[in-house]
């Protein structure tokens, strides 16, 4: 039997392998591409657009346009406006915001995370269904209903809610008062907008949750640990961060909410940390109410808000994003 | 191999037997005394308290059972269980106050004439029965139409872009996508305010709606349709490509039919989507009282701005219209919804 | 004990006139399967298997693949429920008393008969420490001296020499083998009755493979071991006793058991003989 002989030739370096793109295909990944680049154009444009349009009045207000707080228009007998007289300042509304948003997430997230919990975990599996459908049905509804229904059916309810955390958690200075005037506070408002992200962020959630390595979540079983050891070991290191990213995706939805606060806020131009008092406003729903009577100089203003309020959420959800992909990356 | 021992019936002896589950009513029954006394007997009172205290109570019990049966892991176990239900009636309870309050408050206002009229003769705090939403529901319409004629191509484009040709710019687009649906509804609103109706018309128009639901509409296509792409086994490519298919053909005739409902899904969603969004419309369409099928000429109507108005009114008939409005555009919305349900259940099985 | 001619005779006969252990007197049974069965959503996956696992004593099931090997093990230790559509029927006795009987701590259960799986799954986001005592926080268990158990459970899974400088270091950062003799320590910290371990080493390279085999070898002296291999040649290597499944598309059944020696040498069914000839497998 021979032998096979030894190469003794050194190991070739790989082939480049090519192949002649043809004229259809080519047109055709120029044309998807173009569709794909869309959104890039768009989110520029509106950059652009904003900043033109805004730009008087952030050049004339400089840094107190973020920092101040009062909204006074003045303008000369002919109706244009007297940018130096003029005050435009959003911190009020900023804060409000935040606010606002803040008191939603802090109510939502405990609320979707242990739903997410439920869904994933102890739900029977006709029943998952049947709740997975509901909160998804929850997310499309729109803003304007939780809106109306929100100032018509919680609001008697929040004011209840509010003259009790008034009552024995007054000490603390967010729910202090100074005038008891208890509807259409912040409050309420982030309680509206808790109902209107906790399907968006139990959704993400239940994701991740129930992208658990199954694995891990066996090793745990067979150590003799009950559900919720398991839970504990496993699935909340595992999707901490992913919860994270989901809780600000909501946040920014909260921070964007036009009609469903404007509903239920008063809106004052006041900077308001007394949660639970009927003052405060946010940027979205500040920029809805003046403009129905708002001049140009003054609908100048309005877009630089808008601006303000485009980069504040675009902000937000990119650091929201990136943390939500993380989870999947590192596995852990 | 035959045997003669007769093959027994399968069972699950896991689950709760009867006892198991007399102890848990029990439980709860138990806690539901608790509260029933603690109410009798402190200042505490209501809905609320009732809530509360059986919550509290019902946890307490339950660890204090597995506690002394079984020890502290279990015990916590049953803390958790108590959370954890709590936490999906939370999330899930408002739905059912919205829907029965809706209906409830929404319902006196329905009529044929609900679906007829439009509001060009009759003021909204005229008594219900008089006037319509039929300028409405027609201006809700048309807008979306068109927003979808760009929406839909743009966004199955970026996911076909996403999915198949998953070029250098995938990446950004990628996140792109996830930013544009992050754009507050007032924003898209402003933006098309000052790119489309300040310098290019000077006047409202439906259009310029649908412009603004575009935007808002792309990402909930693309996002969707990128899922229903990617679940597409890839051996389906393949087989096309080994056919001596170009890369185009392939998507055009193999994939996208396969993902053709899935695509119909996410069409469905974005119209879901946009189909309530009040504030851009509120800048941008001027609202119209009667009915207008031109989008390019006159201030148009729309569902969640006759809404709108009529809360605004905020007399007795006006405020009774706007719910009835509600109900409408929520109809449609579960409509839309349980369709897409169905068509993407229908792909499941087949 | 009278069954059919066509069904094995249970492993206590065989052990009866075969003893092992240190002075010639039995350990006595540790875990006993009488009749298993178990389906998945309707469809009947194991049958009937009826098996008696002694006190010190090793046990490899072999077969070809699909033939319900997996399956009967998870029937051991109560994780055969949580796939969806799970169902079964028989009984398992642990010190005599079936597992399955309704009010049983199925927690407590998993604490006395231990596993170790097919791919190693140390817990990523712990240290190496946190890893092997994970069992007693996990069940809520006080222990007097926690770095005793933590080197007693290393050394005894071959691990110690090899971690000891590093235990704060992450269960992730170890080599596959290492990762499964972390995986077997941290089996040991709860202190098991009966160690399963299914296809333990069918992930690893030849050198982790042997270093696991001897370590089965020491844990068994204080254990039950029942193991799953694909692997004749290791089962023949690491175990007392060794039982045959088979399943001809239907229910999988058990068609052997006896000493290892005598399966692999004289087996009494020629289905069992066929399969370690390699005839086919």
């Amino acid at each position: 039997m021979t032998l096979i002989d030894k190469p003794s030739a050194a190991i070739p370096a790989p082939r480049e392998i090519t192949t002649k793109p043809r004229v259809s295909d080519k047109i055709f990944r120029g044309v998807v591409t173009a569709g794909g680049l869309f959104s890039l154009v768009v989110l520029g444009l509106i950059l652009i657009y904003l900043t033109y349009q805004g730009y008087d009045v952030l050049k004339s207000q400089g840094i107190s346009f973020i920092t101040g707080s009062a909204w006074n228009v003045v303008s000369d007998e002919s109706g244009n406006i007297d940018y130096a007289a003029t005050d435009f300042g959003l911190a009020a509304m900023l804060i409000g915001t935040i606010l606002c948003a803040l008191i939603a997430v802090v109510i939502a997230v405990p609320i979707s995370v242990l739903g997410a919990l439920y869904l994933t975990f102890y739900a029977p599996a006709a029943l998952r269904k049947i709740m997975v459908s509901i909160i998804d049905l929850m997310a499309a509804f729109p803003s304007v209903l939780f809106g109306i229904w929100g100032f018509f059916v919680l609001m008697p309810s929040a004011e209840y809610w509010a003259k009790l955390l008034n009552k024995y958690l007054g000490f603390i200075p967010f729910f202090e008062m100074q005038v008891p005037v208890f509807t259409r506070s912040p409050f309420v408002a982030g309680v509206v907008l808790a109902i209107m992200i906790i399907p968006i962020v139990t959704s993400i959630s239940r994701e991740i949750f129930g992208q658990t390595p199954l694995d891990r979540i066996q090793a745990a079983y067979a150590l003799g640990a009950t559900r919720w050891a398991m839970i504990k070991a496993v699935v909340i290191p595992y999707g901490r961060s992913g919860v994270v990213g989901g809780a600000m995706l909501g946040l920014g939805r909260a921070m964007g909410e036009t009609v469903a606060v404007y509903t239920v806020l008063n809106i004052v131009y006041q900077i308001n940390w007394q949660v639970l008092l009927g003052a405060g406003g946010n940027v979205a729903s500040m920029i809805l109410l003046k403009f129905g009577e708002a001049g140009e100089g003054e609908i100048k203003a309005l877009m630089a808000a808008g601006l303000v309020l485009f980069i504040l959420t675009l902000v937000v959800n990119s650091i929201a994003d990136l943390i939500v992909k993380s989870t999947g990356a590192k596995g852990r | 191999m035959s045997t003669t021992v007769a093959i027994p019936k399968p069972g699950k002896p896991w689950t709760a037997t009867p006892k198991q589950r007399s102890i848990t009513a029990g439980i709860y029954l138990a806690a539901a005394l608790v509260s029933f006394l603690l109410v009798a007997v402190t200042p505490m009172k209501g809905k609320l308290a009732y809530f509360t205290l059986f919550f509290f109570a019902s946890i307490i019990i339950d660890f204090a059972a597995s506690y002394m049966q079984r020890g502290m892991a279990s015990a916590k176990d049953a803390i958790a269980r108590g959370f954890v239900t709590v936490g999906i009636t939370f999330a899930v309870l408002p739905i059912f106050s919205i829907l029965f309050e809706v209906i409830k408050r929404g319902y006196k206002g329905l009529g044929l004439g609900l679906f007829t009229n439009d509001m060009s003769l009759n003021s909204v705090n005229d008594p219900l029965g008089n006037g319509g939403l039929l300028h409405a529901i027609v201006g809700t319409f048309v807008m979306v139409l068109i927003a979808l004629i760009v929406a839909m191509p743009i966004g199955i484009l970026t996911a076909i872009y996403l999915t198949e040709i998953k070029g250098k710019f995938a990446v950004p687009i990628k996140f792109l996508v996830q930013a544009m649906s992050g754009v507050p509804s007032i924003v898209a609103g402003l933006f098309i305010l000052s790119a489309y109706v300040y310098p290019i018309t000077g006047s409202l128009s439906g259009f310029a709606g649908s412009l603004a639901l575009m935007i808002l509409m792309i990402p909930t296509i693309a996002r969707t349709s990128e899922e229903v792409l990617l679940l597409i086994p890839s051996d389906l490519r393949e087989a096309g490509v080994a056919l001596g298919g170009t890369q185009w053909r392939t998507v055009a005739l193999v994939v996208v039919p396969a993902a053709k409902s899935g695509l119909v899904t996410a069409l469905i969603l974005g119209i879901a989507r946009v189909a309530g969004e009040t504030a851009p419309l509120v800048l941008l369409t001027g609202g119209g009282e009667s009915l207008n099928f031109n989008a390019f000429d006159g201030p148009m109507g729309s569902l969640p701005i006759y809404i709108w108005k009529c809360f605004g009114q905020g007399t007795e008939e006006s405020i009774a219209r706007a719910w009835s409005g509600i109900l409408v555009l929520l109809v449609i919305v579960l409509a839309l919804f349980t369709l897409a349900r169905f068509l993407s259940e229908r792909k499941e099985t087949r | 004990m009278d069954k059919t001619a066509t069904k094995p005779s249970s492993l206590s006969d065989v052990a009866a006139a075969h003893k092992k252990s240190p002075g010639g007197q039995s350990l006595g049974v540790g875990l006993e399967a009488r009749g298993v069965h178990a389906w998945f959503s309707g469809k009947h996956v194991l049958d009937g298997i009826s098996l008696d696992f002694w006190s010190g004593t090793v046990t490899a099931l072999i077969g070809p693949s699909g033939c319900g090997k997996s399956t009967f093990i998870r029937t051991l230790n109560r994780m055969h429920e949580f796939i969806p559509g799970a169902q079964m029927a028989g009984e398992v006795l642990l010190d005599g008393k079936d597992i399955y009987e309704s009010g049983t701590d199925v927690t407590k259960i998993r604490l006395k008969v231990g596993m170790v799986f097919q791919k190693p799954n140390p817990f990523p986001s712990m240290t190496i420490a946190e890893n092997v005592l994970s069992g007693l926080k996990l069940a809520e268990l006080k222990v007097a001296n926690k770095d005793e158990l933590l080197e007693d459970c290393l050394e005894r899974a071959g691990l110690w020499s090899e971690v000891k400088d590093r235990l704060n270091a992450h269960g992730g950062s170890l080599s596959g083998g290492q990762q499964q003799r972390l995986c077997i320590a941290r089996s040991l910290a709860v202190k098991p009755q009966v160690l399963l371990m299914d296809e333990p080493c069918s992930a690893l390279d030849p050198g982790s493979t042997l270093r696991i085999e001897e370590t089965i070898s020491q844990l068994s002296s204080s254990m039950t071991i029942i193991i799953v291999t694909h692997n004749m040649q290791q089962a023949a290597r690491v175990s007392d006793y060794t039982a045959f499944f088979l399943s001809d598309g239907g229910p999988g059944s058990m068609i052997e058991v006896g000493p290892t020696s005598e399966i692999f040498s004289r087996p009494r069914d020629q289905r069992t003989e066929n399969y370690v000839t390699g005839r086919f497998g």
